[in-house]
């Protein structure tokens, strides 16, 4: 991959879209896989700002922090899917709006 | 040349698919778009010299937690008038506002990002690399992502054995 000159503001630009349509996909949308869905978008794009800061500086600690938001991902999902499953449960709809039995 | 149209190629995809699956009515729909909206992002890592990235991001993210939506999407056997009701909820005046705000704070980031220059390194950052300084300088945060590993562990599992009990 010799004479590879990707400008770094381009990249981190198409991460800052991603998070912002993912914070978009996040306040319109009530279902609560949505929302799960919505943050997995938006922590994939801060993984992806990290990685291509650190492919900037050719230094490993970029795809490091990588990996620990991918294990943040991987716990986050799989206790909010739980939780899709009570809540699916309980109130028989996953639309949060109904959830508010703590009159939020 | 050719790596940056293929960076550029890929962006798109990543970004229409991103948009594509945040107005879906339907979940499934939804999902396939993001898992190709996350393989389009491993094309980029892997043109940005990152290829371990790339892998686990497809292993794990498109791989591993997409198919973990599946189930629970096709355990929960949500039908039409879910999807209905979904598209109902996605008119413009509910979604004007929230998108108002959003291109907000994406002015705002694109401000802080404009004044950052020059290009990607062109060398490799190799998997042998990651994991030197993964169990050199960063072991205390694998310490911490193992802990954080297990709570989501024993928090799924407590949370779904009691789904499982009550069905019966």
């Amino acid at each position: 991959m010799d004479g590879l000159n990707i400008p770094l503001n381009h990249i981190l630009l198409v991460s800052t879209l991603l998070f912002s349509i993912g914070m978009l996909g996040l306040m319109i949308r009530r279902n609560i896989i949505f929302i799960l869905m919505s943050l997995e978008v938006m922590l994939n794009a801060a993984a992806l700002a990290f990685v291509a800061a650190g492919a900037h500086w050719g230094q490993p600690d970029g795809q490091v922090i990588f990996l620990l938001i991918l294990s943040v991902a991987a716990a986050e999902v799989a206790v909010g899917l739980g939780l899709v499953l009570q809540v699916q449960r309980r109130f028989k709809t996953l639309d949060m709006d109904d959830a508010n039995r703590m009159r939020g | 040349m050719l790596e940056i149209t293929l960076f550029y190629i890929a962006a798109t995809i990543a970004l229409v698919a991103t948009v594509l699956a945040m107005t879906r009515a339907n979940a499934i729909h939804a999902l396939i778009y993001l898992i190709v909206s996350l393989l389009a992002v491993a094309v980029i890592f892997f043109l940005i010299g990152a290829p371990f990235a790339a892998a686990l991001e497809i292993v794990i993210y498109a791989g591993a937690i997409m198919v973990l939506f599946v189930f629970v999407i096709m355990m929960l056997n949500l039908g039409e008038e879910g999807d209905a009701r979904e598209r109902g909820l996605l008119q413009p005046k509910i979604w004007a506002g929230p998108a108002l705000l959003s291109l907000l704070l994406f002015a705002e980031l694109l401000y802080m990002i404009s004044t950052i220059e020059g290009p990607v390194s062109s060398q490799e950052v190799t998997a042998k690399e990651v994991g030197l300084a993964l169990f050199g300088p960063y072991v205390l945060a694998v310490e911490i992502a193992a802990m954080l590993l297990l709570a989501g562990l024993v928090g799924s599992y407590h949370l779904g054995r009691r789904y499982l009990e009550r069905e019966e």
